[in-house]
């Protein structure tokens, strides 16, 4: 059983990984943050077998506390959490880091770290119930280098990152792993937000050693891996899948 | 109507939700018909998606102001006659 944040069109990267989860058995509740997002997920939802939409933002303590109520009480237990959630204020995402506003930090930080936290939080004891977990976050490159533009976004990835470890710490005695993916950047709604992503991405691909972008299909296939008891020897980890772009020095 | 133009407004009702009588050459995509930021990366992705045009840069997608702009401007990258 997979819960999965953060779908919002076909070309999310947690639509990928929940058609993959679903392709090996999982039943899936898909998550959406903003009912304007609807129109989108509803369809995706009923092309997989045993899937159940569902609106969640992972910033309201009520909408968490409804969707892990909606697990319980439709499966009693959950296997697998994937956390592919970040926002920042578009006008951060476009000027010097330098000039980033008191409230742009604390929402990217809120939205992109912090709710990982809470959605871990609420996955403890239906994970418990099941003998173990797995728990998947996404972040980017951006956490460890400077990257144009990505700013705040940058920083958040860092606490992002952070939070995997210290939840792995806390989580492990119960046999919760806590993972996060790093792909390469990918041309996502999300990842528009970003000014210069297209940039980004043509760079990308004349750089990375296996002279391509990242494609969500692989990422989605390293998702299912740790997903699965195929990782079960490694947690608190942040696995880049990038086609060994963050090797590179120039 | 060209095929072109039949698509791209056949996209723009979809995603903006809006009737399909409003959508005509000389609107707005913004101050007419209501699109948000959110709804005009979703648009200009999806016309990438559909008419197979590799990625419409920022710089470019910022001039598509009316529905005749993105009609002309998809036209011309997919080289369709108009």
């Amino acid at each position: 059983m997979a819960l999965v944040f953060g779908t919002a069109n076909k070309k999310s990267i947690a639509w990928a990984v929940a058609k993959r989860l679903s392709q090996s058995g999982a039943k899936i509740v898909l998550t959406y943050q903003d009912p304007r997002l609807e129109g989108n997920v509803l369809p995706l939802a009923a092309e997989l077998p045993d899937c159940i939409p569902c609106k969640c933002d992972l910033t309201v303590e009520e909408d968490v506390a409804a969707v892990f109520k909606l697990v319980e009480e439709k499966y009693g237990r959950l296997d697998i959490l994937i956390h592919s959630v970040a926002y920042a204020l578009r006008e951060d995402l476009d000027r010097r880091f330098l000039d980033t506003s008191q409230e742009g930090f604390r929402i990217a930080q809120t939205v992109s770290a912090y709710t990982l936290v809470a959605a871990a939080r609420g996955a403890l004891p239906l994970m418990e119930k099941a003998g173990g977990g797995s728990i998947l976050a996404m972040t980017y490159h951006g956490s460890e280098r400077v990257i144009p533009n990505y700013n705040v976004m940058g920083v958040s990835k860092a606490a992002l990152e952070a939070c995997v470890r210290y939840l792995a710490a806390d989580l492990g005695p119960m046999n919760i792993r806590v993972n996060a993916l790093s792909p390469g950047p990918l041309n996502t709604l999300a990842a528009r937000g970003i000014t210069g992503l297209l940039t980004m991405l043509k760079y990308f691909r004349e750089r990375a050693p296996l002279r391509r972008n990242t494609d969500l299909e692989e990422v989605a296939d390293t998702a299912l891996f740790f997903s699965s008891d195929l990782s079960r020897g490694i947690t608190g980890e942040v696995l880049y899948v990038d086609c060994g772009y963050h090797i590179t020095g120039m | 109507m060209s095929s072109v133009e039949e698509k791209v407004k056949g996209i723009i009702v979809e995603k903006l939700k809006v009737d399909a009588a409003d959508v005509t050459n000389d609107k707005e995509i913004v101050r007419d018909l209501g699109a948000d930021s959110l709804d005009q990366v979703e648009l200009v992705m999806e016309l990438e998606e559909q008419f197979g045009v590799d990625e419409i840069p920022e710089e470019e997608a910022a001039q598509l102001k009316t529905v005749g702009d993105v009609i002309r401007y998809v036209t011309e990258k997919t080289g369709s006659p108009a």
